[in-house]
Formats: structure tokens, C-alpha cells, sequence
């Protein structure tokens, strides 16, 4: 391993990261009003990122002293991430208005806590896992807080800061743990001391096993899912869809390489917890989710249950199973991101709707969303031709291939108790009576979210392979 | 010889058709023009695809065994899943009953639907379209997609279109079905990470160990016996059935119940051999009570549409018989009852349809007399029924005889309480025929109905010829259809089956004969 910096590997990172320090500046200058330009501005230096990215050489690099990692791994998450969050910036332009929100901070915050979810994926080290899973945590707190005069965004950032405080709080004591035993917070040394231990210290587990709690915390699995119908629901909409867009996947990815780098030997261990976390989040987020009646918390129960389905592929432990998860939050997150712009839609005369039941006979009247809605839920609850049906199909075959028997029926099991709240939103839009029509215009940039999705989702079963092959592309590199 | 594509063809020209008709407009105040340009181009989009499916029929080689049309491109090629097409003696009927059915159904519904027209012919294209790929398909994956794709255009064609309470009656099939679909897809991953291919031909040339057979079979079997639909888990048919529009009806029993017969034609007999055996007592015996159980509910029934739908799980109970008694004469009387029942059932709901739409109810004391101003319904109604009730000289007959025929030599006391079916079968078919059709005119609405359309006779008229035809000349059918079933019935020739089970293929032949001239 060589000692270097290798600065230039950080380009995409530091571009952002400068980009976002000169639009904060710019929009102190300029007021609010500037929002809509730097939101622009924002998802074009996003553009520039991904550019840089895919000009980028992909075979395994380390900078920074082997604090940080580029593989294909990384970078192919890290443009996933940037689709995501330049979704979730179209999505909330329009919205900000809506909801005289519209304050310079949001692209700036989003833009922070882009940097820190690709330094995530990309780290190498406990201590740049650290800091950038807190710079994308602190964005979103903030975030979620972001409609300052409305109670229940307070309430939402309130609970996602405390809880998500224990949790880095959690993260840092297994850390510590994992340094006492092993000496040293590099990943390939903690790889290599452990495979080459004969017994593993109990404490090594519990610090293994406290770290992976709090990563499991951030992408809402149960048990530790409780903020997530609070957060979804509180935040301001927009937002909401930005939270359920991207930070998942940078998450994910983190836990991928924490599992099969450093703790790859110690797969038995993690593999029980995995195994408990996925069977109570698929059961959670299948069954809580039938009670609801507010669209966000849906989604929110909605986004435990699928957790769980990546999960699965997480603990096939082969290469074909990571892979098979990546294909999986790619289309999960395409087909929230087209979700998130339908919840947006929902709007009578100037105010936003969140109950169910006020999608009563969109069929009627707006036909098309409603038709977009209808191949979206049926996608999420996994009915083929979608793109739905094929992430789940992966991983369920990578789960029956490494003998995982339990778990597939388990989870195609929870997955027909889910499809109930999928088609109850498509019985109500299209069985119901017609309720009283939503504000008809709807922005270009989500119909832009809207028709790339939908085009995404009927789409995939052309051209599978597309899809497939970047993924395991991306797992290679892991192995 | 190389034919063009034309299982692709028919799998996707409905699809560009129903694109074409979404595409249809019209001014402000021109809505009932596009309704009738919308269903004129529906009607001849579907006869288009007929078209493409009698071409495959003629040109279907009934010498050869093996797969025909096949079409073999990469689809998802690191996994080894390809675009497999092609069809044999057993998967050409299923396909003609799909393309065959698909027009009637238009037509059936050219004034009964009155709302979303558009949207309705869409439903029935895609509909179409998965209903062949489910057919065709020879890749196990790419059959689960079409197999639980049938789902959307038919939940929604239930939910938007059906009656009073077709919420219920929708979720409830859709959810049962998707229940038994999502253990096919783990039964077929498992064959897939055991085998290491899904594809069908390969998968039937090479069993796995008998023990996993049995898990996977019962896997498969979930999926199957509720889409067939098997007593217990039959109670979505008779509600999907009532609260479906009549066209919904009709492809429903004509042809989505097929699947589960095919399924067991195509996967669990030919890939789990071991397993089929062990496990053929089961089924026989649940089939048994089926027959006897569903015939004595339908019985009581009040409700047409309902009394219909018990008669189909009944009828359904004798195509799980024949398949399961491993015989030549079992599974060629399974694959022809299905394919009559397709037909019949088809016929009959057309039937009910029929006077439902003049008087907007479906409870037999409504009715009576009938013969008396609708003396040409009486007739065609008349014809179905007893083809029903499985009279010689009927397409039901055949099948029902050749199934039994099959059980009796897998075991006797099944068969002999299969049989009863059949006179229970007269019984409330009969009953319902009385009911409705003679008898004092007591309802006055019912007494002033007219008789038959000219676009109801064009419905009913190709079904009388066929019910009739197939009754007549079953060895049309048997003559493609034995070549396939034969293969499979070979598979089991020997494996530990008591030797006076299996009957050689040329028996049927006389069989046949013998049968068509007494009815002749």
C-alpha cells in the first residue's frame, strides 16, 4: 500500500464541496430569492461530479493515506446517489414555493449532505466513515427542521436528531471497541488482523454488532425504525422524498463494505443479526403498513419492509447477492423518487394533501398520473413486467442459492401482505368514487421525474443486462 | 422449415395495438365516436392476432414431438435466463382458446360496457398478450412473469368493471393468486440453483433428487391449485366470477383456470416426477371432494354467475384427476377437458350475460320461461348446458370420459366417486335450465325480453360449432395433443408404478373412434 495522498481521486468530493461553499456565500449575498438558481446551479455541479466520475480510472485506488477508497464500487454508488439526489432537487424546487419555504440554505444542505454520503461509500477508514456519515446526518437534521414555522417539522428534526444523536453515539462505542482489540481503524488492517485471529473476542462482536445498529438505524430497518414514519411524515415533503431517495442507498453501500471488507471473517456473527433485523423489518413494514391512512407514514413502512428485501441479499454473502441488492436500491429508489413526485402532485387549491383517500378516483381525473401511480405500486409490490419484480427476483435467487430457504419465504410472504396497502392505493384510485379535483399544473421538472421513472420501471425488462452488469461491476470489486 | 417469429407476433401486437388504441382521440363532444373507433380497432386488432394464431395452427407439424416455433434469444444472460419461446400439442390449444376467445370477449362487451371503453379494450389486449406469453414461454422465468403479469389487467378489470361487491372480489383474487405465485418463484429458484438453468426443456431433462422434488412440488402446487382453483382454496372463483363483467367471465374460466392445469402439465409432472407420485394420492383425493363438494354447493345456489362458477371448480377437479392418474387416456382427457371447459364455460357465461344485460340481475327466480319469447336463446343455452352436464356427442363428454377413463386405472374407488360428479353435474345444470328457461312466466319483465341480437348470435354461433365439432371429431385435438402428453406419461412408465396403470398410446386411438361414431 502506498503512502499518498492522491488528492485528485477526491475531485468529484471536493468540487461539491467548494460549489457548495461559494452558493451559501452567493445566496447570503443575494437572499432567497436566489434559491431557484442555486437549485439549478446545484444539480448541474452535480452533473460535473458525475462527469468526473465516469472520466475517472475505477480500478481500486486509495488516497488520503488509505483513509478513503475508489473502486467501481464506490463510484458506481456514488453516480446512483447523485440521480437520487438530483431527483430529489426537481422534485423540491416547485414545493419550496408551494410552501413559501423556499430559502437559499436547501440547496446548499443538500449539497452538504451529498459530499457526505459519497465520502461515505467511499471510506476506508472507521474515521472517514465517521465524519462522513455526520456531515450527511447533520445536513438532514437540519433539514428535516427546514420549515421552521410548522410544529410537526420541528417535532420530526427533534426526534431524527436525538435518536440519530444515540445512534452516532452507538456508531463511535463500537468503533472504540473494534480500536481496542484490533489497533487500528483501517479496514483492510481490521480485515486482516481478524481473519487471522483462531478465536474472536466476545468484545470484538459486541463492537462489531454496536456499529452495525447504528448503521441500521440510518437506513431504518426495524428494530430501529422507529423515527422513520415520524421523520417522513413530519418533514416537509419535499424533503421527505430526498430522505427517502438518496441517504438509504449511501447508507446501504456503507454497510456493504464495512460487511465484506473489515468483518468480512467474522461473517458468521453478523449474518444472525442481519438475519433478525431483516425477518423484523419485512414483517414490520409489510404488516404496520396496512394501518395507515397518511401517504407519507405509508411510505415510510413502505421503505422498512424494503430494507429488509436488500438486506436478504446482504446476507447471501456472495458476490451475485451484493450485486443483486445494488440492482435492488437502484429501482427502489427510482421507483420512490416517481412516488415522491405523484405524493407532490396531491394538492387542492394551494395546499398539500397527505391522507390516502385523497387519491379517491384520480383515475377520473388526471388519468395519467393516476396510470403512473397504478405501474408505480404495482412495481413496489413486486408484480412483474415492472422493474420491482426483478429486484426482488435477484435477491431472492441469490438468497435461495446460498441455501437461505427461511428468509425467501419469508420475505415473498411479507412481500403479498404488502402488495394489500400497494393495491389499496390503486383501489382507491381507480375503484373509488372520484373525490374533488388536485390542482392540475404540475412542473416540468416532475414530469421529468415522473416519465423517467415510469420509463425506467417498463423499461427494465428490455434490457436487464444494462442494469445487472453495472451492478456486478460494482460488487466485483468487493471480492 | 422457418417460419417468421410468430409467437413473438402474438405476444406483442396486442400490446402495440392496445398502445394504438390508448392513442385514439377526438374533439370535445366526439366521445361516442371514439368509443366506436376504439372498438372497432380493438375488435380488429384481436382478430388480427386470430389470424396470426390459426396461421401457427395450420402450420403446426403434428409429427413432431418436440417443441415447434421455438425462438431462442439472450435476455439475461449472465444468469442463464433467456427469451425461450415455443410451443408443443398441449401449449398450441391453450394459445388458440387466448386468440380465440380474446375477439368474444370484445364483442361480448360492444354495448354491455358503458364506461372507460378505452381503457377496457386496453385491459383485454394486454390481457391477451400475457395470456399467450404464459403459454409459450419454455424458460421457467419468463413463464412467472407472464403467469402472475395476467394479475394487473384482471384485478383491474374485476375492480373498475365488475358489480356490486368488486373490491372485495378483486383483492381476494389477487391476493390469493399472488400467494401461490410467489411460492412458484422460490419453487423455480430452487430447480434454478439445483439445476443451474431455467430453462424448461432443460430443467425436465434433468430431475433433482426426490427428496427436494417434494419440497418444490408443493411449492409449485400452491401456485397451481389456487389458480385452477383446487377445493380448499377455490373461494376467490366463485366472487371474482359473480363480481367480473362478463367478458372478465369468460376469459377468466376460458382460460386463466387453464394455467393452473398447464402448470401442472409443464412443470410439476414432467420436472418432479418422483414427488408427482408421492404425492398423487393428495391430489386425487382432493380433487374427489371437489367434484362431489362444489357440485352439491352449486346445487343451492341462487346466483347464476355463482352456480356456473361452482360447476367450473367441479369440472376443474376432473382435469386434476386425469392429469394425476399418470395415464395416456388421463392426460389427453385432462388437456381436452380443459380445453371443452374453455369453450363451455366460456358459452355459458356468454349465456347468463346475456339476459343479465336486459334485466340487470343474475338470481334465478327472476327468470322462467324464457322459451317462450327467446326460443333461439333457449336453443344455444340448451346446447351448452348438456354440453356441460357432458352428454355424447359434446366436446364435455370426451373430456370428463377420457379423465375418468384415466382414473379408474390409477385407482377405482376415486374414480367411482369422481363419477358421481357427473350425474350431480346433470342434476343442477338441469335444474338451472328448468329454472330459467321453462316454467310459468311469473316475471313479467322477464317474459317481454327479446330474443338474441345479431351481434349475441355472433358470439354464440362459432361456440356452438366448436362445442359440437370437438364432440364429434375429438381426434382434431387428440391427434396433437397425444404426441406431447405421451412424453410425459413416458416419464412415468419406469418409475415404480403398478404396470396395469399404464396403458400404450395406441389404445386411445381406438378409443377415439369408438367414441366419435356412437356419437355420430
Amino acid at each position: 500500500m502506498m503512502e499518498t495522498l492522491n488528492i485528485i481521486l477526491l475531485m468529484p468530493e471536493i468540487f461539491i464541496a467548494v460549489m457548495a461553499m461559494v452558493f451559501l456565500i452567493f445566496g447570503v449575498f443575494q437572499g432567497n430569492r436566489s434559491t431557484d438558481a442555486l437549485c439549478r446551479a446545484a444539480v448541474f455541479s452535480f452533473v460535473i461530479a458525475a462527469y468526473i466520475i465516469l472520466q475517472t480510472n475505477w480500478d481500486t485506488q486509495f488516497a488520503l493515506n488509505n483513509m478513503l477508497v475508489v473502486d467501481s464500487f464506490s463510484s458506481i454508488i456514488k453516480l446512483i446517489i447523485i440521480i437520487g439526489v438530483i431527483a430529489s432537487l426537481g422534485l423540491s424546487v416547485k414545493y419550496l414555493h408551494q410552501e413559501r419555504i423556499s430559502r437559499f440554505e436547501y440547496p446548499v444542505l443538500i449539497m452538504f449532505a451529498g459530499v457526505g454520503m459519497m465520502l461515505m461509500v467511499s471510506a476506508n477508514n472507521m474515521l472517514a466513515l465517521y465524519m462522513g456519515l455526520e456531515l450527511q446526518s447533520l445536513s438532514l437534521y437540519v433539514l428535516a427542521a427546514f420549515n421552521r414555522n410548522s410544529l410537526k417539522s420541528g417535532e420530526a428534526a427533534a426526534k431524527y436528531f436525538i435518536l440519530g444523536a444515540l445512534s452516532s453515539g452507538m456508531l463511535l462505542f463500537g468503533m472504540s471497541l473494534i480500536y481496542g482489540f484490533v489497533g487500528s481503524l483501517d479496514f483492510m488492517t481490521i480485515q486482516n488482523t481478524l481473519s487471522s485471529l483462531e478465536a474472536i473476542p466476545p468484545g470484538l462482536t459486541v463492537g462489531m454488532v454496536f456499529i452495525l445498529a447504528a448503521l441500521v438505524f440510518k437506513i431504518s430497518a426495524a428494530p430501529f425504525h422507529m423515527w422513520t414514519p415520524d421523520v417522513y411524515q413530519g418533514a416537509p415533503t419535499g424533503i421527505t422524498a430526498f430522505f427517502a431517495i438518496a441517504p438509504k442507498v449511501a447508507a446501504l453501500a456503507l454497510i456493504i463494505r464495512l460487511l465484506y471488507v473489515p468483518f468480512v471473517s467474522i461473517a458468521d456473527q453478523w449474518m444472525q443479526v442481519l438475519y433478525f433485523v431483516s425477518i423484523m423489518s419485512l414483517l414490520f413494514g409489510a404488516f404496520v403498513g396496512i394501518a395507515q391512512s397518511n401517504i407519507k407514514r405509508l411510505f415510510a413502512y413502505s421503505s422498512i419492509g424494503n430494507m429488509g428485501y436488500a438486506l436478504i441479499g446482504l446476507i447471501a454473502g456472495t458476490e451475485a447477492g451484493v450485486s443483486s441488492v445494488i440492482v435492488f436500491m437502484l429501482i427502489y429508489m427510482i421507483m420512490t423518487a416517481g412516488s415522491f413526485a405523484v405524493i407532490l402532485c396531491m394538492r387542492r387549491d394551494g395546499i398539500a394533501v397527505e391522507n390516502i383517500s385523497d387519491l379517491s378516483g384520480l383515475s377520473k381525473n388526471q388519468p395519467i398520473l393516476a396510470y403512473i401511480m397504478a405501474a408505480l405500486m404495482f412495481s413496489m409490490s413486486g408484480i412483474p413486467p415492472f422493474a420491482g419484480f426483478f429486484g426482488k427476483l435477484f435477491v431472492f435467487n441469490a438468497a435461495v442459492d446460498s441455501g437461505h430457504y427461511l428468509l425467501a419465504i419469508i420475505g415473498v410472504l411479507a412481500s403479498v401482505v404488502a402488495a394489500f396497502y400497494y393495491l389499496r392505493i390503486i383501489k382507491i384510485m381507480f375503484f373509488d368514487k372520484p373525490a374533488d379535483l388536485f390542482d392540475k399544473e404540475i412542473d416540468v421538472e416532475k414530469r421529468i421525474v415522473l416519465f423517467l421513472s415510469l420509463f425506467f420501471i417498463i423499461g427494465f425488462i428490455f434490457r436487464p443486462l444494462f442494469v445487472l452488469s453495472i451492478a456486478q461491476n460494482a460488487a466485483s470489486s468487493l471480492f | 422449415m422457418n417460419f417468421p417469429p410468430v409467437l413473438s407476433i402474438m405476444i406483442f401486437l396486442p400490446l402495440i395495438c392496445a398502445i394504438m388504441v390508448a392513442m385514439v382521440r377526438g374533439e370535445k363532444g366526439d366521445e361516442a365516436i371514439v368509443e366506436k373507433n376504439v372498438k372497432h380497432l380493438s375488435l380488429f386488432s384481436s382478430l388480427f392476432v386470430l389470424a396470426f394464431g390459426i396461421f401457427t395452427y395450420q402450420n403446426y407439424d403434428a409429427t413432431i414431438t418436440d417443441f415447434q416455433f421455438v425462438e431462442n434469444y439472450e435476455w439475461l444472460a449472465s444468469l442463464g435466463i433467456n427469451y425461450h419461446l415455443g410451443i408443443d400439442g398441449i401449449s398450441l390449444y391453450f394459445v388458440m382458446l387466448s386468440v380465440f376467445l380474446t375477439p368474444i370477449c370484445i364483442l361480448a362487451s360492444w354495448t354491455s360496457v358503458k364506461k372507460r371503453v378505452k381503457e377496457y379494450m386496453i385491459a383485454f389486449l394486454v390481457l391477451e398478450s400475457f395470456m399467450i406469453g404464459t403459454f409459450v414461454a419454455l424458460d421457467s422465468i419468463l413463464f412467472y412473469v407472464f403467469f402472475e403479469a395476467v394479475l394487473i389487467p384482471m384485478f383491474l378489470i374485476i375492480g373498475i368493471w365488475g358489480g356490486a361487491r368488486r373490491v372485495y372480489a378483486s383483492y381476494k383474487f389477487f391476493l390469493y393468486t399472488l400467494f401461490g405465485s410467489v411460492l412458484l418463484l422460490l419453487g423455480l429458484l430452487t430447480l434454478f440453483s439445483q439445476v443451474g438453468t431455467t430453462d424448461i426443456p432443460s430443467l425436465i431433462a434433468n430431475p433433482v433428487d426426490a427428496g427436494l422434488q417434494k419440497w418444490v412440488w408443493l411449492a409449485f402446487f400452491v401456485s397451481f391449485a389456487v389458480k385452477m382453483p383446487m377445493w380448499p382454496v377455490h373461494t376467490w372463483l366463485p366472487d371474482a366470477h359473480v363480481e367480473a363483467p362478463t367478458a372478465g367471465s369468460v376469459v377468466l374460466a376460458g382460460v386463466l383456470l387453464k394455467m393452473g392445469g398447464y402448470g401442472f402439465l409443464r412443470f410439476s409432472l414432467p420436472m418432479l416426477p418422483d414427488a408427482s407420485i408421492y404425492f398423487a394420492p393428495l391430489v386425487m383425493w382432493l380433487s374427489v371432494i371437489a367434484i362431489i363438494y362444489t357440485s352439491l354447493v352449486a346445487l343451492v345456489q341462487e346466483d347464476m354467475k355463482k352456480l356456473i362458477a361452482y360447476s367450473s371448480v367441479a369440472h376443474m377437479g376432473f382435469v386434476t384427476l386425469g392429469i394425476f392418474s399418470f395415464t395416456q387416456q388421463g392426460l389427453d382427457g385432462a388437456v381436452f377437458q380443459m380445453i371443452s371447459h374453455g369453450v363451455i364455460s366460456a358459452a355459458l357465461f356468454l349465456c347468463v350475460g346475456v339476459v343479465y344485460n336486459r334485466l340487470h340481475t343474475r338470481d334465478i327466480s327472476r327468470y322462467g320461461g324464457l322459451v317462450n319469447n327467446m326460443p333461439i336463446y333457449a336453443t344455444m343455452f340448451m346446447i351448452f348446458m348438456l354440453a356441460s352436464v357432458g352428454l355424447p356427442g359434446t366436446s364435455g363428454f370426451i373430456g370428463e370420459f377420457l379423465s375418468l377413463l384415466g382414473a379408474f386405472q390409477a385407482n377405482i374407488l376415486i374414480a367411482t366417486f369422481a363419477t358421481t360428479g357427473v350425474i350431480f353435474g346433470a342434476a343442477y345444470m338441469l335444474l338451472l335450465y328448468r329454472r330459467v328457461v321453462f316454467g310459468p312466466q311469473g316475471n313479467k319483465d322477464a317474459a317481454q325480453m327479446s330474443d338474441l341480437d345479431s351481434i349475441e348470435k355472433a358470439i354464440l354461433a362459432p361456440l356452438v360449432i366448436l362445442v359440437i365439432y370437438l364432440g364429434v371429431f375429438p381426434n382434431t385435438v387428440l391427434e396433437k395433443v397425444t404426441p406431447a402428453t405421451s412424453q410425459i406419461v413416458f416419464v412415468y412408465q419406469d418409475r415404480n408404478v403398478p404396470d396395469d396403470m399404464v396403458e400404450n398410446s395406441d389404445g386411445i386411438i381406438e378409443v377415439e373412434t369408438q367414441d366419435a361414431s356412437v356419437s355420430e
